[in-house]
């Protein structure tokens, strides 16, 4: 058994940058490299494009990123582990194996977890939805989506038959780190301390950058060098799941005590009880240590039995949105903003949209903190008014922003640089499904040696 | 004195709720963020804009508090008409929130 192990964290979302996981997996001395690339909504939408098309469903950048990386990762015996599979990991293996093929990679293995799409369980038990308890039925022909979050488990059983690449839909993203330490280090399922200690790392690489000095940086009081050449973060994990976070030298960015504490608490709720599939973390014991520039040690955490059922997210159609924008500046600005809302509203009274919901925002104003919170700024010297609203049918969206773009020749004086959008709206609710309920399974790709 | 002289915050999101660290960049102005920064105070700071409970969970051992600001994203990140809709931003008007300097406390030096 190794003493430690170091794994990089590669992307911390979808459309992330390529080159920090380039550079990790070159300089990184990595034994794995993962990808967190699922937010909780493009499950959903990658599930409506496997619906036009069998083939797909995977995140769109999953070969170029493999691309950047595969043959690297060939080269070094660097494993990876990636949630890029979204709604068909299936076939986001077999793009892996083309595009090992094409780059001459022989004998790479090649893993897909299933088992977390669970629609048709959702459907069938019709399990209450825990915002507000009302049953999955009630979403009606509006249901799109249920995938459940898969723990650990199946990621250690990939590689434990040898997987030199795993691929899965929706896991629980500290998984993708603690995958791979349980495989490693062969802990138990119940060894609950380890396990929280080994969620913890995975929590605080799974946003990749968030914790080398990415989204930190406020000039004079935090501030980070180089962070157009973000170098994104290795995690060195001992067999006591005791963790060190650092970087590549020389690259951008900055892994302090201040970076780790951020990302630490970042989506938590309560610190004693993070939950998972495979653990119920407490990282309220946590001590952070920097032993130099960029090394930093966190430890202390802890974790106590797993829940019972697993989260879901359900995806379903929540109806349609449409937006308009348009600009005002010089003096007057804002007053000629205003005008142009109050004109907005009537149109739309007059013309009869009906609104599920509707804002006016004045950008610059207060569409960010709230007329509250913003009523003591003083006023700038340009304005953009964002009016934007919820229907149940495109139609209707499509005619809030053509208001907002009649402002040009019917509204205030000096408006400009109008805008308009529509998007259907893919929402996203939780259920709880009962783990018994749940098989995950292994699918093996690629040419064996 | 606003609060970003003192410390520093990032936002979470989950659903229709939002978690807000505050963390003291040094850790003898955590019992001065301990004082003040309530759940009530924040709560009132954010009114309009949060409309559920807010909640408050202490980490003494990393100079930080956490707070978990519920019904805070018009309904949920992935339905919100928010321009912000994952209220990334709120963590900086949480660090817009006025302190005083109590009884002679100054805020320690330095990063």
């Amino acid at each position: 058994m190794k003493k430690s192990i170091r794994i990089g964290g590669g992307a911390g979302y979808a459309g992330d940058r390529i080159e920090p996981a380039v550079e990790l997996a070159e300089k990184g001395d990595l034994d794995y490299l993962i990808f967190e690339c699922l937010a909780e909504r493009t499950i959903a939408l990658a599930q409506q494009t496997r619906m036009a098309d069998p083939e797909k469903g995977y995140d769109p950048l999953l070969a170029e990123r493999m691309e950047a990386v595969l043959e690297i990762c060939a080269r070094r015996g660097i494993r990876i582990v990636t949630n890029m599979g979204a709604a068909n990991p299936v076939a986001g293996a077999r793009k892996i194996a083309e595009v090992a093929r094409g780059l001459g990679l022989v004998g790479l293995r090649i893993a897909a977890v299933t088992g977390d799409d669970v629609l048709a369980v959702v459907k069938a038990e019709d399990f209450p939805l825990t915002d507000g308890g009302e049953p999955v039925s009630s979403l009606g022909d509006r249901l799109l989506s249920a995938n459940a979050y898969l723990g650990a488990e199946p990621i250690v059983e990939a590689l434990a038959q040898r997987a030199d690449v795993v691929i899965t839909g929706r896991v629980a993203d500290p998984a993708l780190v603690l995958g791979p330490l349980i495989h490693e280090f062969g802990w138990s399922f119940d060894d609950w301390e380890r396990l929280g200690r080994g969620t913890l790392a995975g929590h605080l690489l799974e946003c990749a950058g968030h914790i080398t000095g990415g989204y930190f940086a406020d000039p004079g009081k935090k501030d980070v060098a180089d962070l157009a050449r973000l170098g994104f973060p290795i995690g060195e994990v001992a067999e006591d799941g005791s963790l060190v976070i650092t970087k590549v030298a020389g690259s951008g960015g900055r892994v302090s005590a201040a970076t780790c504490k951020e990302q630490l608490i970042y989506e938590v709720h309560d610190p004693r009880a993070y939950l998972t599939p495979d653990v119920v973390a407490d990282f309220s014991p946590v001590t952070i240590t920097e032993l130099g520039p960029d090394q930093v040690r966190v430890q202390g955490a802890g974790g106590r039995p797993r829940p019972s059922t697993l989260k879901a997210s359900v995806g379903y159609l929540d109806g349609y949105m449409g937006e308009g924008q348009i600009s005002y500046a010089g003096p007057g600005a804002v007053a000629r903003a205003r005008l142009a809302a109050d004109i907005i509203a009537e149109r739309l009274k007059i013309i009869g949209v009906p609104l599920r919901e509707v804002r006016y925002d004045l950008i610059g104003i207060d569409a960010i903190h709230g007329p509250g919170l913003s009523a003591a700024a003083p006023e700038p010297c340009e304005v953009r008014l964002r009016v934007v609203g919820r229907t149940d049918s495109l139609k209707e969206a499509v005619r809030i922003g053509n208001e907002v773009e009649a402002l040009l020749t019917c509204g205030p004086a000096g408006g400009g640089g109008a805008t308009k959008s529509t998007r259907e709206i893919v929402a996203m609710l939780a259920t709880l499904v009962p783990r018994e309920l749940v098989n995950p399974e292994i699918h093996f790709f690629g040419e064996l040696k | 004195m606003k609060l970003h002289e003192l410390a520093h915050s990032r936002a979470g999101d989950k659903g229709d709720t939002s978690n807000l660290s505050l963390i003291a960049y040094d850790p003898r102005d955590y019992p001065l963020l301990e004082e003040y920064v309530t759940a009530e105070r924040v709560r009132a700071h954010f009114a309009g804009l949060v409309h559920g409970e807010v909640l408050r969970y202490a980490l003494p051992g990393l100079g930080a508090l956490n707070f978990v600001l519920h019904n805070a994203l018009g309904g949920g990140v992935t339905r919100s008409l928010a321009l912000d809709a994952h209220g990334k931003c709120l963590s900086s008007a949480l660090l817009a929130l006025d302190i005083p300097e109590l009884d002679g406390r100054r805020p320690a030096d330095g990063v």
